[in-house]
Order: structure tokens, then C-alpha cells, then sequence
């Protein structure tokens, strides 16, 4: 089923999509509506034009492709389902999401994978091609977090403040040099080939989906990012 | 190591002839302050561990135990009290923050308190609740200012999700985690039997409380725990958390010692990971980013459920409220800063934000002087104590009140103000299943059914004295209410007279 996105409402376009009887949904010429696939179920959405703020909220038995930029708060407090962008991604980048796989084929923006949890067998994975802004990973309390770093050469693809107040899972990052000024609590390390097995498949997805061949991925080094042991909040505070 | 300076907060007063040495008291406190020397064949007691919880007392069977708060005094003055000089040595001790549960204890002034109630003499007869039609019954939501109908007189506008009140008080926000299962329990089966809600706070929903949810608020803060579409539409209502009375601009962290297996159950979490919520949702820094959080919340619920915004009160709380009031939200919800908490920084709970009543009374006329307060309703909690405090909040302009200190204390919570520790003898604030399963769900729904049921009944008396057979009609009429000993100022910001005026 085919849907026209333009001169729409969001809340018109939302319902027409939920009411669709079809397990696949296209919508052409979007213009920044919101929520998008907040609260669809079953359906395999395609999307073109650039869907705005939180495309793929609370996410739960749904995929997503986008053919355009995602805006701010894509996959926030998804659950599982897929979300792949073939262009860039914007702030707060799968907030709180707690299953589930974001795919975004450029940059994203400020505080990618805020947030991030995981939970049982939920493990969310997030995999953006470019560089991101700065907080990335911030208070991250699980899932995986990887940035490719394509097309970024000599610096490292991440803002400041990377894994600030992060305190689970872990972030792979490509790059040819390691972090400059990183927080303390982390733990960082060059990976050898076989510690990149846990995102072997996912490399392999982004690949497909986005035509680019893997040996240009494992070209450069990876840097795994976890966070430290000690808890220094619970050592603040004296009870009164 | 270093000398202790502080001394024993309370005094444990043992009488002997009374004393059987059954070692109650021993196996009741989770802290550790009683003991039994097998060698004199006496009980003893470690004093500087007693947070006068009062559990060993209620529970002697013999009344052989007080607790007092020791006559020992430093040479304390005006400024430098014994409590400001404990906290001095606390923190050169540990170079620690400060931490503290339940409200405020400091001595500001409580308006409630300088507030009078009317009631009608001779020109307006009064009611009698027991015998005539009062209704009691409150819907909380955006209120359409004209109802449209077609030729045939069947309703054409579409009323906005409310929430619906046999009474105007719920159960303020208190998380699984901060408080434990059975009293979660407690309050979801009270909240059913009375016809209002109580609310999960921001540590999910357990499995088993589902079945609560037509009487369920769900919270949504900036850490997510246990959001997913099905907790969305279990309630009757969402709560964003964006603010909390006791501790305005600070968030919520749950140590990972306390998320044990069914904690993180709830909150969709790993044991033993710490649940952080920082007070910023990273996400709105705008009246229009909330806008956003509000309308990705109605579109994952097909608009079926109001929602809440609940702010802390602080200065500009009127201006605050009346952006969110054109946010998009049904309800706000504003908490004062006598408002109780499970851990709070000292600092913060003692000296920021500012008394409901005054925030209230300014927030409801804001709304009015703009004419939007049709749009929204106001949820007003942060330390009501009684039913006299209901009834002047609604009279002040609140369509319904949160109570949750009120609500504790009916479970048992002496108000040790030690919740942060964990082992809240009461079985309340606390994960530890030896002291969870003190409070029994069925004894505690009953309690709190019990007290509501009294003020609700104590609501209608109130109103009856004033000729008013309704909670709508109560709602903002301050010509019912009278100052006592305020300035002027503070009449005016509470658009009342003065008694005798
Ligand atoms: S802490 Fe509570 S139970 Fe323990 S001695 Fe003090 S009053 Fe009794
Ligand atoms: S809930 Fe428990 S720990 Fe907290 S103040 Fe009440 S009795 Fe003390």
C-alpha cells in the first residue's frame, strides 16, 4: 500500500498508516512529520522523504526503512524491529532504546544511544556510518553502540564527553587514531579482528544494506569502549 | 581511627521489671541496635544505630521499650543549632553529599495551616452529607469550552480522555524500587476499591499489577525504566516526570545494590546495573521538545489516554505551567517542596523550590487570567495532611490532590526519615524480603482504604458546612477561604481575605 506523504497532518498520516490493511506501507514525499511508527504494529514501513522527530517511538514488532535523513529522536525507548536510514540520523539517536537494531548509513547528531539499555535477552545495537556529536553513549546502561567513522580520517569520529556517566555495554569504534582526552571511568582498548565478533553480523547488515564492501570496514582499527569497575556515585553521599 | 563526634541521636529506655527477654525487639530492628549478652543475661542496645522507626516499641509485647531523644545537648546557639553542627562533623568525617529521605523537616511556614474554611449561617442553609446527594466524583483532563451537537442533538465534538475520580485524591508517584512490592500492592488494591489511581513513579509496572490499571498512573522520567507500548496503554493515565517537590532540578538513581531480580523485572533493567534518571530529559530543553514527548505518547496510545506533566514547584512556576498548559498535556501535575522522597540531597530538599499552596493559588490564577485553565486540570501534592488540606487546595483551585507521605504513614512509615538506607523496618521502603513481608497487602489496602474513605467523608461534611454539594463547585472559589496572620502580600498572592474581612 502507497501512501502520499505531502500536505498531510502528522496525526492524519499516523492513522492512515495504522489503519492500512497491509503488512507493508509506503509513504512518499514525507515533510517532517512526527512519530511515525509510534504505536504501529506488524508493519514494515518504507519510507521516503525525511520523517521528522521521533520516528519509530516505543518501536515494537515493526521495521522501518528510510530513504532520506531521520531528524531528533529516532527509536526512542524502542523495543525491538529494525530501523534502517539511508542518510543521516540527529540528536538523542535511539534514546533509551532497549532492543532492536538502528542502522544509520551517514552521521548522527548530539547524544547518540542516551540512555541505551538492555534487559534479558533485549540487546539494542546501534551502528552509525559516519562521525557522531558529542555525549555519545551518555549514561549508556547496556546494548551496543558502533561508529564506523566513514569518510572521517585522522580524528576520531566522536564529539567530547563520549560514554560520559556511562555505566553498561560498550561501544566499538572505527578509527586510525585512538580517543584524544577521554573520561576517566572508561576503559579503552584496541580490538584485535577476533574481538569484533559480536558485531560481525551487524557490520555485515550495514554492508548490504548500504553497498559498501566489508574489507573497507576492517581497514582501520577498532577501539572498544566499556566502563571502568567502581561505582563513585555510591561513594558520594553521607547519610543523614 | 578518628573520634565519632556525634552522639547518640536517641536514647533506647529499657524497663527492666517489664522486659522479658523475649528478643522482640533483636529480631524487628534491621538495625541491628538490639542484642541480648547471654554472659548477664540481658538485653543491650547499640544507640547511635536507633532512627527512632518506632517498630521494637509498637511491637514489645510487655510496653517495656520508649525511644527518646537524648537531653544531651552541645553548647549549641541560635545560629549554630546541634543538628547544623551534626552535619558539619558528617561531612569532615566522609566528605560526603549529604543525604536525606522524606521531606523536609525544617520549620518553614505551612499556609495550609494560615487558612480558614467557611460555612454557611442562616442565608445559605447548610448540607447535611449523611442524608442529602453530594457528589464527590472528579474528572481530570482538558475541558472543552463549548459542546457542539447535531440537528438530531447527538454529540458532535470529541470529549478529551479524562481520568475518573470517586474522589479528588490519589496516590502520589512512589516507585517499585524505591518502595517494595507489598506496599506497590497495597496501593493498587486500595486505589481500585476507592475508585482512584495510585501511580507506579518511574520504576515500571510489575506483571502482577496489571490487572490494577483502569486505577493505574504509569510515569515516564528521562531514564525510560519499564516504558514499552504495553506499559503505555496498561494505565489510566501517563505521567511525565519532569520535576519532584522534595528535589527540584535533581534526578532519580537507584543504587545497583537495590535492583535485584524482580526490580529489574519492572524496570527492564539488569540486576545490579544502577537505574539512573537525570533530571534533564535529554530530549526537551523547550515548551515545544515537551510537545513532542506528549504527542509521541498519545500516538503510541491512539490518543485513548490524558497526560500528565508533573513539575516540581519552583519560582516561575505559573509561567511554567502555563507553557505546558499550551503543550498539549490533560493534567498538571505540580509538587511542593515539603513533598516526601525516597533519597534526596539534604541541600536541595531543605532549600529549593517553594510551598505548594503558594504555587498553586499562583499557577490557577495564571491560567485563569490567560483563560486557558479549561485546558488543563491541576493535580496538586507535596505534603497534604489531612482532609482541611484537601478541601483549601481545591478551594484554591486544584481539581485533585497526590498523597503520598499521608499515604505511607497509613502503612505503617513512622516517618524515621531513613528510606535511603533500605531497611525500613515498616516493609516499605525497603527490598529486603524478610522486612517486605511485614506489611501485608491486605492489612495495608484496607488501612489506606480507611483513611481515604474518612477524609472523603470528613470532604463532604466540610462542604456541607459551606452549602456546597460538590467538588466542582468548591473548585477555585476562594471566597471560602480566609488568611490568618498573613501579610498582605501573601493574601494577595493567595486572592483571599483576610478573617474578619
Ligand atoms: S531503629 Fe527502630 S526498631 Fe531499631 S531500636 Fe530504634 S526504634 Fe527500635
Ligand atoms: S518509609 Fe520506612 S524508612 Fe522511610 S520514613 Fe517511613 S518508616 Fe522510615
Amino acid at each position: 500500500m502507497i501512501i502520499e506523504g505531502k500536505d498531510i497532518y502528522f496525526a492524519d498520516l499516523n492513522k492512515a498508516i495504522k489503519q492500512a490493511d497491509a503488512s507493508e506501507v509506503t509513504v512518499n514525499n514525507i515533510i517532517g512529520q512526527r512519530y511515525i511508527g509510534s504505536g504501529v504494529q506488524g508493519k514494515n514501513l518504507i519510507l521516503h522523504g525525511t520523517p521528522g522527530n521521533a520516528l519509530g517511538a516505543y518501536l515494537d514488532n515493526c521495521n522501518i526503512t528510510v530513504y532520506g535523513n531521520v531528524q531528533d529522536a529516532v527509536g526512542d525507548t524502542m523495543n525491538n524491529g529494525e530501523i534502517i536510514v539511508h542518510g543521516n540520523g540527529g540528536d538523542t539517536l535511539g534514546y533509551a532504546m532497549r532492543g532492536g537494531v538502528i542502522y544509520v548509513k551517514g552521521n548522527g547528531g548530539y547524544r547518540v544511544g542516551i540512555h541505551m539499555k538492555e534487559y534479558q535477552e533485549n540487546k539494542p545495537v546501534l551502528v552509525v556510518g559516519g562521525r557522531v556529536g558529542s555525549f555519545l553513549g551518555e549514561y549508556q546502561a547496556g546494548g551496543i553502540l558502533v561508529v564506523l567513522g566513514l569518510g572521517v580520517d585522522n580524528s576520531f569520529p566522536t564529539g567530547n564527553y563520549c560514554g560520559t556517566g556511562m555505566h553498561g555495554g560498550v561501544m566499538y569504534i572505527r578509527s586510525d587514531v585512538p580517543p584524544q582526552n577521554p573520561l576517566p571511568h572508561l576503559l579503552i582498548r584496541e580490538c584485535a579482528r577476533e574481538d569484533l565478533t559480536e558485531i560481525q553480523p551487524f557490520i555485515k547488515n550495514y554492508c548490504s544494506y548500504f553497498n559498501i564492501l566489508e574489507a573497507d570496514i576492517f581497514n582501520k582499527p577498532f577501539y572498544k569502549i566499556t566502563p571502568g569497575g567502581g561505582n563513585h556515585y555510591n561513594t558520594i553521599y553521607a547519610h543523614n | 581511627m578518628s573520634i565519632n563526634f556525634i552522639y547518640p541521636e536517641y536514647e533506647v529506655v529499657r524497663n527492666e521489671k517489664r522486659c522479658i527477654k523475649c528478643r522482640a525487639c533483636e529480631r524487628q530492628c534491621a538495625n541491628e541496635v538490639h542484642s541480648y549478652d547471654q554472659e548477664f543475661d540481658c538485653m543491650e542496645a547499640q544507640e547511635s544505630q536507633c532512627v527512632d522507626c518506632q517498630r521494637c516499641v509498637t511491637l514489645c509485647p510487655t510496653n517495656a521499650l520508649k525511644i527518646v531523644k537524648t537531653n544531651n545537648r552541645y553548647r549549641e546557639n541560635a545560629n549554630w543549632q546541634q543538628q547544623t553542627m551534626e552535619e558539619i562533623f558528617r561531612q569532615a568525617d566522609t566528605g560526603g553529599v549529604l543525604l536525606s529521605s522524606m521531606g523536609t523537616p525544617k520549620d518553614y511556614p505551612n499556609y495550609f495551616d494560615k487558612i480558614l474554611i467557611n460555612a454557611s449561617q442562616v442565608t445559605n442553609p447548610p448540607i447535611d452529607p449523611l442524608r442529602e446527594p453530594m457528589e464527590s466524583k472528579v474528572f481530570l483532563g482538558k475541558k472543552l469550552n463549548k459542546l457542539e451537537f447535531d440537528e438530531n442533538d447527538e454529540l458532535l465534538s470529541e470529549i478529551p480522555p479524562q481520568i475518573e475520580l470517586e474522589m479528588p485524591i490519589m496516590f502520589s508517584a512512589m516507585s517499585y524500587g524505591s518502595i517494595s512490592e507489598n506496599a506497590h500492592k497495597s496501593l493498587a488494591r486500595a486505589a481500585t476499591e476507592l475508585g482512584i489511581c495510585y501511580n507506579t513513579g518511574e520504576g515500571g509496572l510489575n506483571q502482577d499489577l496489571y490487572q490494577y490499571g483502569a486505577n493505574t498512573i504509569v510515569q515516564v522520567a528521562s531514564g525510560r525504566f519499564g516504558v514499552h507500548r504495553d506499559y503505555l496503554n496498561a494505565g489510566a493515565a501517563i505521567e511525565i516526570k519532569m520535576g519532584q517537590g522534595a528535589k527540584p532540578g535533581i534526578g532519580g538513581h537507584l543504587p545497583g545494590k537495590k535492583i535485584q531480580e524482580k526490580v529489574s523485572r519492572t524496570r527492564m533493567i539488569p540486576v545490579g546495573v544502577d537505574a539512573i534518571s537525570p533530571a534533564p530529559h535529554h530530549d526537551i530543553y523547550s515548551i515545544e521538545d515537551l510537545r513532542q514527548l506528549i504527542f509521541s505518547l498519545k500516538e503510541a496510545t491512539n490518543y485513548k489516554k490524558p497526560v500528565i506533566v508533573k513539575i516540581a514547584a519552583v519560582h516561575n512556576v505559573a509561567a511554567i505551567a502555563s507553557g505546558i498548559a499550551r503543550s498539549g498535556a490533560d493534567i498538571i501535575s505540580i509538587d511542593g517542596f515539603r513533598g516526601g522522597t525516597g533519597a534526596a540531597p539534604t541541600r536541595i530538599r531543605d532549600n529549593v523550590g517553594i510551598p505548594i499552596e503558594l504555587a498553586l493559588a499562583a499557577v490557577d490564577q495564571r491560567l485563569r487570567d490567560e483563560k486557558i485553565r479549561n485546558d488543563v486540570s491541576i493535580v496538586v501534592g507535596g505534603s497534604i495532611r489531612n482532609s482541611a488540606d484537601v478541601v483549601k487546595a481545591i478551594a484554591l483551585g486544584a481539581d485533585a490532590v497526590y498523597i503520598g507521605t499521608a499515604a505511607l504513614l497509613a502503612l505503617g512509615c513512622h516517618l524515621c526519615r531513613t528510606c535511603h538506607t533500605g531497611k525500613c523496618n515498616w516493609g516499605i521502603a525497603t527490598q529486603r524480603e524478610d522486612l517486605v513481608k511485614r506489611l501485608n497487602p491486605d492489612i495495608g489496602s484496607r488501612r489506606l482504604v480507611n483513611l481515604v474513605s474518612a477524609w472523603n467523608h470528613e470532604i463532604m461534611e466540610m462542604m456541607g458546612g459551606m452549602g456546597i454539594n460538590s467538588i466542582e463547585a468548591l473548585k477555585g472559589n476562594r471566597l471560602m477561604l480566609r488568611g490568618i496572620g498573613m501579610s498582605a502580600k501573601e493574601l494577595e498572592i493567595f486572592g483571599i481575605a483576610h478573617a474578619g474581612e
